[in-house]
């Protein structure tokens, strides 16, 4: 073997703490990036072959009640494939032993054969049989969430009558991937459940025989998708059609894209800051590391080895270690991928099956981000080295003029005894070093708060949503839109404190070319439940006359300012196309929405006081008996809890969420760590001889020990402030890139986070102070005294 | 050897080499005129911090100076760009330096590797090592030598690629008399069989007995040339 590569492979050896610390920091880099790439692309591969294999529609259509031969007009529509008309009904559910109001929905099923569209996949059990009159397939998360087998029984009430249900099947459906209840905010398996029946049953539960009030169909290659929706609409018009959709705004899908939007930006800015980072600390580690090396390159280049040899000889080694970190990184990202794919799948979205994709160029990607920090901080310490003169290289580097520091000079001096001074005095003869490692370590602690800061942000917003401005303890929605008379009787009710009514109007939002699908809200102006807030969360009444837009909605939706009027489709009764105005701007952190005053909506709608629901203040303890109550009433068909949507919020999001920062606080630990370690062992390979000089003249252990962990104690202590600087701008690049229709993330970053960018930093330092300490203990005086110098 | 028939290999005219650090300036060198021919065998003597390593540095392509000119043969060192002293390093030199510079990381038989493998016809490493008494001690690392064999060693890496030129700065510093003398044998043999011009620095007034000319350095500037009539061999020196 080559010389050079002998040296290369001994020095690699030699350095093995700080090689493996090195690929610490590119694994954690590596490692965020390919987890969340491979996470991301697995998704939309399952997504889509899912879609594929169970015919999901492309266009869907709800209406009040058609009769069955009105499929055949909508059928001859031009650009129509498949069209399949259903029965889909809205129903309150009872399940033994669990006392909460339980929303459901039941689609029908073709009485014989499979489904031509949306299909579902059935995980266990088998399909409803021909004809048969009460069998019934649940959604898988419902059923898990109540451990429902094949078998077993429950209770719906459908139309104001109940109906016993047995399950023969739990199932997944490309319709209900991401299952939300209408009106709530998260999903919640335990109170909402999608279940599929035999056609003829459900229509003669839900008076529905001979007739349908659901659509969906598929497009022709080169049908033009708003031409149907027109033309399905103008079908519709005269059945109480509430407007055709595409998949776009079809809810699950919607959910879907827009969750994965997030993670796609997860996918790109998480990694981004994580491999930044870690390109940036292996630039510095790297270029300190081969400036240590500046007298053997000189003699090297004494040899007559060519710049060439002499970089690629420094580049090779450096190579090598970036090699081992992306190996590592690759290793741990693909298994922490498919640990977060499968949390993903358990909680918030339903799949038959995860086909787990790493793709090679992730890979790639990950190798040359990491090749290239590392070369280029390795080219410039070479560089640097080898534009020395070789005579001046082999010499060791000229002792700069030490200065008294600024500590001395201020007449502190007396306080400091001569190894204090020298701590102070390598400081600042090294203002650049000490900067770097101070921005290093800076880094290391910033990544820690990123990486641990969505707990905090989440909490935030589920305080601002649920203790400010959606302060009910229940919301709940009437079959159809009611008389406002009808708050009385639930005010009266026992247990109730207070009852706001709410009219919910379902519409398309225009202004230009912009549009959103959405529902406007009519609330009241000076509602103590459920309210609007201002920019600094404090609660503002909606002004009369117009609609008042949540910030996300008004300026990156739909881009309109107050003063400006808004085109509403409405998508219910006679439909008409109004011009509202645009009042103002709200403050939401969650979903966006679009408000009204009740009266004002009322007004707008050509009706009388009219509600679609109520927001009720309930009585601590009184809740079982006001869901019994409430059950009871055929008038009102949901209702959401919402204490249970924010117990249930945490149950599911919230362990995504958690073992996202349990990866993210691991790898930024990782990456901490092979910093901090870094910065020390550098320091001691850069003093090494000056330590064992002293301890030749008689300096004990202890003493040179704090010669060179005071630096770097000193230098950890400047780097926390900076390093909180550090964390506050990565969060705030990860605010600025995550927004999206669902939440939007508050700049806001907790005690706690700054304990842990601390905490990691401390931790390392400590740690790397104590390996040093044994290092030092085996200090090689004799080594000293035999070379040169 | 009469140095009007032999040609000229290195020619330095009015060379200076002026140190600055901060405010201070140290004058390394003060207007060296120098001309060492083919074959020769030159001792630099002087006392210490006269600029003997300087000058050998900036004739071995290490080290610019700051005035005059410096000829190898027909190239002109001073001014040429650094692939061409790389390349002038490369073929022509071998350096043996004061203070040996070993690659720490690389065995004995690796050191000289590392220098013969980019040599056009280099002797082997263990024939060189073994030339300067080491040929049992090849696969040791440079912290497990002594300082005299460590720079045996260095002496091995410099000859075994049978330079044109051969620059020692102290060859023998660290040696005893007996080894110093084995040292001395090998770089005698080389001077005489291959022609090599090889520049020797040392403190040892007795070392100079062996050369053709000794060159006396003080303060940076030439005290003086001398040309030995008759040279001693390097067996019969000792101190
Ligand atoms: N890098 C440097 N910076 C400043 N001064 C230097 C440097 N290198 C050498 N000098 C100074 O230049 C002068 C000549 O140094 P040089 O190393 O050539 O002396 P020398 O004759 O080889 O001495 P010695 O016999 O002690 O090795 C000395 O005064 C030395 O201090
Ligand atoms: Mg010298």
């Amino acid at each position: 073997m080559r010389a050079l590569d002998l040296k290369l492979f001994r020095d690699l050896w030699h350095m093995r703490g700080q090689v493996l610390a090195i690929a610490a920091v590119i694994m954690g880099g590596v490692a965020t990036m390919v987890m969340s790439l491979s996470t991301y692309d697995s998704l939309t591969t399952t997504r889509d072959r899912f879609y594929g294999e169970y015919r999901f529609a492309e266009v869907f259509a709800g209406l009040k009640r058609a009769p069955e031969p009105v499929a055949e007009r909508l059928a001859a529509i031009p650009g129509v494939e498949v069209l399949e008309t259903r029965v889909k009904a809205g129903v309150k559910l009872e399940v033994e032993g669990f006392s909460d109001p339980i929303t459901g929905l039941i689609l029908s099923l073709p009485d014989t054969g499979e489904a031509q569209l949306n299909r579902v996949h059935l995980k266990r059990g088998r399909n409803v049989q021909p004809w048969s009159a009460d069998e019934v397939v649940l959604s898988d998360t419902f059923a898990d969430a109540h451990r429902f087998q094949p078998g077993d029984r429950l209770a719906a009430i459908i139309h104001g009558k109940k109906k016993t249900l047995t399950v023969v099947g739990v199932a997944v459906s490309p319709e209900y991937v991401y299952q939300i209840a209408p009106g709530s905010m998260f999903p919640d398996f335990k109170r909402y459940g999608v279940l599929w029946m035999g056609r003829s049953a459900l229509a003669a539960a839900y008076d529905m025989e001979g007739a349908f009030n659901d659509v969906s169909l598929t497009l022709a290659r080169d049908a033009r998708e708003q031409d149907v929706i027109d033309r399905v609409d103008a079908v519709l018009a005269a059945y109480g059609g509430t407007g055709a959709y595409g998949r776009e705004d079809q809810f699950s899908n919607r959910f879907l894209s827009e969750e994965l939007k997030q993670l796609q930006t997860m996918a790109t800015v998480f990694p981004a800051i994580f491999l930044g980072v870690a390109a940036f600390l292996l630039n510095i580690v790297l270029s300190r590391l081969i400036a240590l090396q500046r007298d053997q390159i000189a003699i090297l280049k004494a040899f007559g080895y060519s710049y060439f040899a002499i970089g690629s000889h420094y580049v090779k080694l450096v190579l090598l270690m970036a090699v081992l970190g992306v190996a590592a990184g690759l290793a741990l990202g693909a298994w922490f991928g498919q640990g977060l794919a499968h949390v993903y799948t358990e909680t918030t979205f339903r799949f038959p099956y995860l086909d787990y994709q790493l793709r090679p160029v992730v890979a790639l990607i990950a190798l040359a981000v990491a090749a290239f920090a590392a070369v280029s901080g390795t080219l410039v310490s070479v560089m640097r080295a080898v534009r020395l003169p070789p005579a001046e290289g082999m010499r060791p580097e000229m002792p700069v003029a030490y200065r008294t520091s600024l500590v001395e000079r201020l007449g502190l001096a007396r306080w400091l005894a001569a190894p204090s001074r020298m701590v102070l005095r390598h400081i600042g003869r090294h203002p650049l070093k000490s900067l770097l490692t101070v921005l290093g370590i800076a880094c290391a602690c910033g990544l820690m708060m990123v990486g641990n800061y969505q707990k905090g942000a989440i909490d935030f917003m589920v305080d601002v949503q649920f203790r400010q401005a959606s302060r009910e303890d229940l919301g709940l929605a009437f079959i159809e839109p009611t008389s406002g008379r009808a708050l009385h009787e639930l005010a009266a009710l026992p247990g109730v404190d207070h009852v706001e009514g709410f009219r919910d109007v379902p519409a398309i939002l225009r202004f230009g070319q912009y549009r959103h699908r959405a529902a406007i809200f009519g609330i009241q102006p000076e509602g103590q439940l459920h309210r609007s807030l201002d920019s600094a969360l404090q609660p503002v009444a909606v002004p009369p006359g117009g609609v008042v837009l949540t910030d996300h909605l008004a300026n990156e939706i739909l881009h309109v300012k107050p003063g400006d009027l808004l085109t509403v489709e409405v998508l219910e009764g006679s439909r008409p196309v109004l011009q509202v105005p645009v009042l103002g701007i709200t403050k939401q952190y969650l979903g966006v929405s679009a408000y009204m005053q009740q009266d004002s909506l009322n007004e707008l709608m050509r009706e009388g006081n009219t509600v679609s629901g109520a927001y009720l203040a309930v009585q601590p303890g009184t809740e079982a008996r006001l869901y019994a109550d409430l059950h009871e009433r055929p008038r009102v068909l949901g209702m959401v809890a919402n204490k249970s949507a924010i117990q249930s919020f945490y149950a599911t999001i919230g362990e995504f969420i958690l073992f996202y920062n349990l990866v993210a606080t691991l790898l930024a630990g990782a990456i901490g760590f092979g910093v901090v370690y870094n910065s020390a062992r550098i320091a001691l390979s850069e003093r090494g001889r000056e330590l064992a000089s002293l301890r030749v003249l008689g300096f004990t252990r202890g003493e040179i020990a704090y010669i060179l962990l005071g630096e770097l104690a000193l230098l950890t202590l400047a780097a926390i402030p900076v390093g909180f600087v550090v964390g506050v701008a990565l969060v705030g690049i990860l605010v600025v890139a995550f927004q999206s229709e669902l939440y939007r993330l508050p700049l806001l970053l907790t005690p706690e986070n700054y304990a842990m960018g601390a905490a990691v930093v401390i931790v390392s330092a400590l740690l790397s102070g104590l390996l040093l300490w044994h290092r030092l203990g085996r200090l090689d005086l004799v080594a000293v005294l035999k070379t040169r110098e | 050897m009469p140095a009007e028939q032999a040609s000229p290999v290195f020619i330095a005219r009015g060379l200076t080499k002026v140190y600055r650090m901060g405010e201070v300036e140290v004058q390394a060198l003060r207007g060296i005129d120098l001309t060492l021919y083919r074959g020769e065998l030159v001792v630099l003597l002087g006392p210490s911090g006269s600029g003997k390593s300087t000058l050998l540095n900036i004739l071995g392509g290490l080290d610019a100076p700051s005035g005059g000119e410096v000829y190898y043969l027909d190239h002109k060192l001073t001014g040429a760009s650094e692939a061409d002293l790389t390349r002038f390093r490369r073929e022509h030199v071998g350096f043996v330096f004061q203070f040996y510079n070993l690659i720490p990381s690389l065995t004995a038989r690796e050191n000289v590797a590392a220098v013969t493998e980019i040599a056009e016809s280099p002797m082997r490493p263990e024939d060189a090592l073994a030339l300067v008494g080491l040929g049992s001690r090849l696969d040791h690392f440079p912290a497990q030598l002594s300082g005299g064999e460590q720079q045996r060693v260095a002496i091995a890496r410099a000859v075994a690629k049978n330079p044109a030129v051969l620059l020692c700065d102290e060859p023998t510093g660290a040696l005893d008399s007996a080894t110093g003398v084995v040292v001395l044998e090998v770089l005698e043999k080389v001077n005489r069989e291959l022609g090599t011009l090889t520049v020797l620095i040392t403190h040892n007034a007795g070392i100079a007995d062996m050369a053709d000319r000794v060159i006396r350095l003080s303060d940076g500037h030439i005290a003086d040339i001398r040309s030995n009539a008759v040279k001693k061999s390097a067996h019969e020196l000792s101190w």
